[in-house]
């Protein structure tokens, strides 16, 4: 029970000092905003096929949570309050908390890109919804798990935001191909029976990523 | 080591000279002659090569991987020396699959290029251990650049299956063992050679495998010496 409490603290404590300054949550809602517009200029009213309507769709959910998602332990580093961190709380509760707050921006985002995609894209028509929220549920926890554990790794290096795209994108390479996959099979109008294979791949990569990190974090995170 | 170093050299020997000097004919009647494979005819020969560089491409990423395992639980340097010695390795060995496996489709399916699964994953495998390669730069002490680096690999290595295993059975591909393909059901790839081709397929696998090793172990060897004096300096 005190570990539970210990992790909730621990995601608690993000949130808040997010909210103190809005610099994650701000800067990625305008970079949401903004991708979507580039993209309702560049294609209007055009009718897309559902390959490139998902491929679009996932692009701005990933560079707007690999920039987003990097900053979490990064911004430790930046104010100097790893020590404490590390004094006050167990490794395991401070990477589930992480976990926790950025599944939680991570599901922010891309509820509001699907909200704006689906006002944007009058042509964006989704014919199995239960799906496609499920494929967005999903995939944002399986983004968010991968770049909890790479933005640990980064925060010790030097040129921190060039490297986590470049070490992000091979692990999240799978998981992006499975989701972009299926958001498409969603948008045809895929049912449960065909998509199967799909979730199983992204519960299998959130379980492999999730049970990985909690047992290695530790070795990232000790000095 | 020495013993290694020159079966190695004989057998690669070996299977450049029959990989490339056994004629294919339809019909193979001696042991000399292989069969003539319909829509691959001469261009079959490079599998000879491909294959086992593919392999050892992987095999250096396991054993960077079991050093990396390695050196979390002992904390020794060494240990770190031999997985990134391996990993090096195996990049130089999985640039060599990627060039030969081109070249391969272009002169069976058309282009350079594909983007079959298979292809994907060799690419997924090339951008893992440049991703390696630039962590490690980018980390200043010995200790936190060992410690992280073979987490991340760990981290690449277990997501990598989904890749090379899952993906090829969902998305359809080229490769034998894609979802279309009727004769192979399982992703790894059954073999359907006639003896003698087995036998300078396998010899190349045993050749290229025994020249990774000699080479891991040279490789570790001038590592050991540059840390040595290094340690020297100071």
């Amino acid at each position: 029970m005190n570990s539970l409490l210990c992790i909730w603290a621990v995601a608690v404590k993000d949130v808040r000092s997010e909210l103190r300054v809005r610099y994650a949550l701000n800067a990625l809602l305008m970079f949401v905003v903004t991708s979507i517009a580039v993209l309702v200029i560049a294609l209007g009213d055009s009718g897309l096929n559902p390959e490139i309507m998902s491929a679009l769709f996932w692009i701005v959910i990933l560079f707007s949570a690999m920039s987003g998602l990097s900053r979490i332990f990064v911004s430790e580093e930046e104010r100097g309050t790893t020590l404490v961190l590390q004094l006050v709380a167990s490794p395991s509760a401070v990477y589930f908390g992480k976990l926790i707050f950025n599944c939680g921006l991570t599901l922010v985002l891309s509820s509001a890109v699907s909200l704006l995609y689906v006002i944007a894209f009058p042509a964006f028509i989704i014919r199995s919804g239960a799906v496609f929220l499920c494929t967005v549920f999903l995939g944002s926890l399986g983004f968010a798990s991968a770049s909890t554990m790479i933005a640990a790794i980064i925060a010790k290096a030097q040129a921190k935001n060039t490297l986590y795209t470049v070490l992000a994108f091979p692990v999240i390479a799978p998981l992006l191909i499975t989701v972009i996959h299926t958001t498409a099979l969603s948008i045809q109008g895929g049912t449960w029976g065909e998509t199967v294979p799909q979730f199983q791949i992204m519960i299998g990569y959130l379980c492999v990523v999730v049970g990985f990190s909690s047992i290695m974090f530790d070795f990232v995170w000790k000095d | 080591m020495n013993s290694i170093k020159w079966l190695s050299i004989i057998l690669i020997t070996f299977v450049i000279i029959a990989g490339i000097a056994v004629p294919m004919v339809p019909q193979p009647q001696s042991f000399f002659e292989f069969p003539d494979i319909p829509g691959l005819g001469n261009t079959a020969r490079i599998i000879f090569f491909h294959v086992p560089v593919a392999w050892v491409s992987v095999l250096g990423f396991l054993v960077s991987l079991y050093y990396g395992l390695k050196y979390l639980r002992t904390k020794e340097y060494d240990d770190d020396i031999k997985s990134v010695s391996a990993a090096g390795l195996g990049m130089l060995f999985c640039l060599l699959a990627t060039m030969t496996g081109s070249l391969w489709a272009k002169f069976t399916w058309g282009s350079f290029w594909n983007w079959d699964p298979r292809e994907t994953s060799i690419l997924i495998l090339l951008l893992i251990y440049g991703a390696y390669f630039a962590l490690r730069s980018a980390l200043g002490s010995n200790e936190v650049r060992a410690r992280l680096s073979a987490v991340y690999a760990i981290l690449a290595g277990l997501t990598a299956p989904f890749f090379i295993f899952i993906m090829p059975r969902i998305i359809g591909g080229l490769h034998p063992g894609a979802k279309e393909d009727a004769s192979g059901s399982t992703p790894i790839t059954q073999l359907h050679m006639p003896l003698n081709m087995l036998f300078v397929f396998f010899s190349g696998l045993i050749g290229f495998t025994l020249l990774f090793i000699w080479l891991l172990n040279v490789r570790i060897r001038t590592l050991r010496m540059e840390h040595r004096l290094l340690m020297k300096d100071y």
